[in-house]
């Protein structure tokens, strides 16, 4: 798939989350908004993945830590074939596989329960880890959030991934500045986010523009130092492709209304 | 006088056979594996034996990650983090997903002794057992620890195994462990006395003394506070009707509340819970602390006394 084809999948797939959202009448558009790119460079270019065979065991894994952007997960798990993308209309529904926050026991492509803040990057640790003592070559990515990482245990994966020297394993952070009461320095300030993974020992590299899929697949491509971890910080806008929720606090958890669909998915279809 | 030997040891012999025969077993502790008993398997094994450093939450969803790649990790750390400090972890990332992680905490109850209430849970059995998902194992000797050890490793799930720091009594005979299966240790009319973990011992013992008072007491061992063999706790209280409940824990949530909700509308019952008061541990010797939060072998005789 080219760049350009790509940049339309990342347009199909905010579409999808802006109808998701809006159909759900609740969930988190501006953070699934902002990690677009990352995930459909992911899914649809990088990762060891069959989503008709979504256990093969030696397949890469992706462990989304801020679970709450789900609504741009599915869309991607859907764009790429995991399951009909009917079911994106089912988000946050009774019964639905696609409950507020991935569950693996219901959805396929899902590998970790995530959704509580700082536990996916140890899990995904804990994976990469797995792959390792396997031998299996998989590879382990994971996401999180700026602010999620006010949570400590984020730094516990952190230091265990550097100490176990897992070069298998990338942290993503979707450094949009925005948490849910607002600009992370005036929330809880996470200082030098660069100093401080350069610190625990991972090769840091930054993407200037995070939503630039061409700019998130060139960091990906810088190869491992043998028994690092790689940390790519992402400098993403929140809301991203909706001119009204971007760099917006109040869109972190807000549905938008039908009105608001629209005038979104006018922006985006352009 | 029979030998004795601290559940916890146990504990860390069967992680070393379990290693030999498995080799998707894998280990982590928090930096106690001296104390959490990991230490055999960490010699025997060091490729698949993790310290994970002074990090509990990162060691269980560690565990998890692991047992996504086929591993079935045991991590190990005392109950006051392994069930307190953890808790959430343990519930989202482990018990929702029903991943197959199995928790071998030590160092439960007020046993653990000099150290003090900042590392006696009390608390654990409860908070395990309102978990979906999740399987509470409290062995009563070195010899159920070891079994359990190995059910848990058989089965698929998360299990919570709850060891304690003392030695302590190993009883003679061979008994059965099967998950889920109280074992009935002795079988009368006059009264039943459910116990776990090293209340089991005391129990046994005071339905012994009062058989020489001519008194017949079932005693039953309650090793799985669950999934819970109702079917046997409701057919020996619906039998003795006098029902004491016995265990090195809070009588609220532990197996006391989960007997009495039990039989709770199936009859009607003289009912007596023993175990901690809704109080914390204080520093002592183990039994010096038996004996102030009222389990000491002499007071449960006398409960035991009392009641039937």
């Amino acid at each position: 798939m080219d760049i350009k084809e790509l940049k339309e999948v990342c347009r199909q797939v905010r579409i999808d989350i802006i109808n998701e959202v809006t159909e759900a009448a609740s969930g988190h558009p501006g953070g699934s908004l902002s990690a677009v790119e990352m995930l459909v460079a992911l899914y649809f270019k990088v990762m060891n993945i069959d989503p008709k065979d979504p256990h093969k065991a030696d397949r890469d894994r992706f462990v989304l830590s801020k679970g709450h952007a789900a609504p741009g997960l599915y869309a991607v798990l859907a764009e790429r074939g995991y399951f009909d993308k009917e079911e994106l209309h089912t988000l946050r529904k009774l019964g639905s596989r696609l409950q507020g926050h991935p569950d693996p026991r219901k959805l396929p492509g899902i590998d970790a329960a995530t959704g509580s803040l700082g536990q996916g990057i140890s899990i995904a640790v804990g994976m990469a880890l797995g792959a390792k003592l396997s031998g299996n070559g998989a590879k382990v990515y994971t996401m999180v959030g700026d602010g999620e990482m006010q949570e400590g245990m984020v730094w516990e994966a952190a230091m265990a991934a550097a100490n176990y020297k897992l070069d298998n394993f990338t942290v993503f952070v979707d450094n949009n500045g925005l948490q849910i009461s607002g600009k992370n320095d005036d929330v809880m300030s996470l200082g030098n986010i660069h100093a401080k993974y350069e610190a625990f020992g991972f090769d840091v590299i930054e993407v200037e523009d995070g939503n630039d899929i061409e700019q998130v697949l060139a960091a990906i491509a810088v190869p491992f130092t043998p028994g690092k971890p790689k940390c790519i910080i992402a400098h993403t806008v929140k809301g991203k492709g909706v001119s009204f929720m971007e760099n917006s606090v109040g869109w972190h958890g807000t549905a938008p209304k039908e009105d608001q669909r629209q005038a979104a998915l006018k922006e985006l279809e352009g | 006088m029979s030998e004795k030997k601290a559940t916890r040891n146990a504990y860390g012999e069967a992680l070393v056979e379990l290693g030999k025969i498995n080799d998707k077993i894998v280990v982590l502790d928090a930096d106690l594996a001296p104390s959490v008993m990991t230490n055999g398997f960490a010699k025997e094994f060091p490729d698949r034996y993790f310290n994970t450093g002074i990090a509990e939450a990162n060691m269980v969803d560690m565990s998890a990650g692991l047992s996504t790649m086929g591993y079935i990790p045991f991590c190990s750390t005392f109950a006051i983090f392994g069930a307190g400090r953890v808790y959430e972890m343990v519930r989202n990332s482990v018990a929702y997903p029903q991943f197959n992680v199995k928790l071998g905490m030590t160092h439960a109850g007020i046993t653990v002794g000099e150290d003090g209430s900042s590392h006696q849970s009390i608390e654990d059995i409860a908070l395990m057992r309102v978990i979906p998902n999740m399987t509470v194992i409290v062995p009563c000797d070195a010899n159920e620890a070891k079994k359990a050890t190995f059910a848990a490793a058989e089965m698929n799930g998360p299990v919570y195994l709850r060891f304690a720091r003392p030695s302590s009594f190993v009883f003679e005979e061979d008994m059965p462990f099967e998950i889920g299966k109280a074992n009935v240790l002795r079988d009368g009319d006059d009264g039943v006395i459910f116990a776990c973990g090293l209340m089991v011992k005391p129990a046994v013992d005071a339905a012994d003394a009062l058989k020489e008072q001519g008194k017949n007491i079932s005693v039953v061992n309650i090793h799985t506070i669950k999934p819970l063999d109702t079917e046997t706790i409701l057919k020996y209280a619906t039998r003795c009707k006098k029902v004491l409940t016995i265990e090195e824990h809070s009588v609220i949530g532990g197996l006391g509340d989960a007997v009495a909700s039990t039989i709770i509308g199936h009859g009607d019952f003289t009912f007596r819970k023993l175990g901690v008061q809704d109080l914390f541990g204080q520093s002592g010797t183990p039994n010096q602390l038996l004996e102030v939060y009222g389990i000491s072998d002499a007071q449960i005789l006398e409960a035991a006394k009392e009641m039937f």
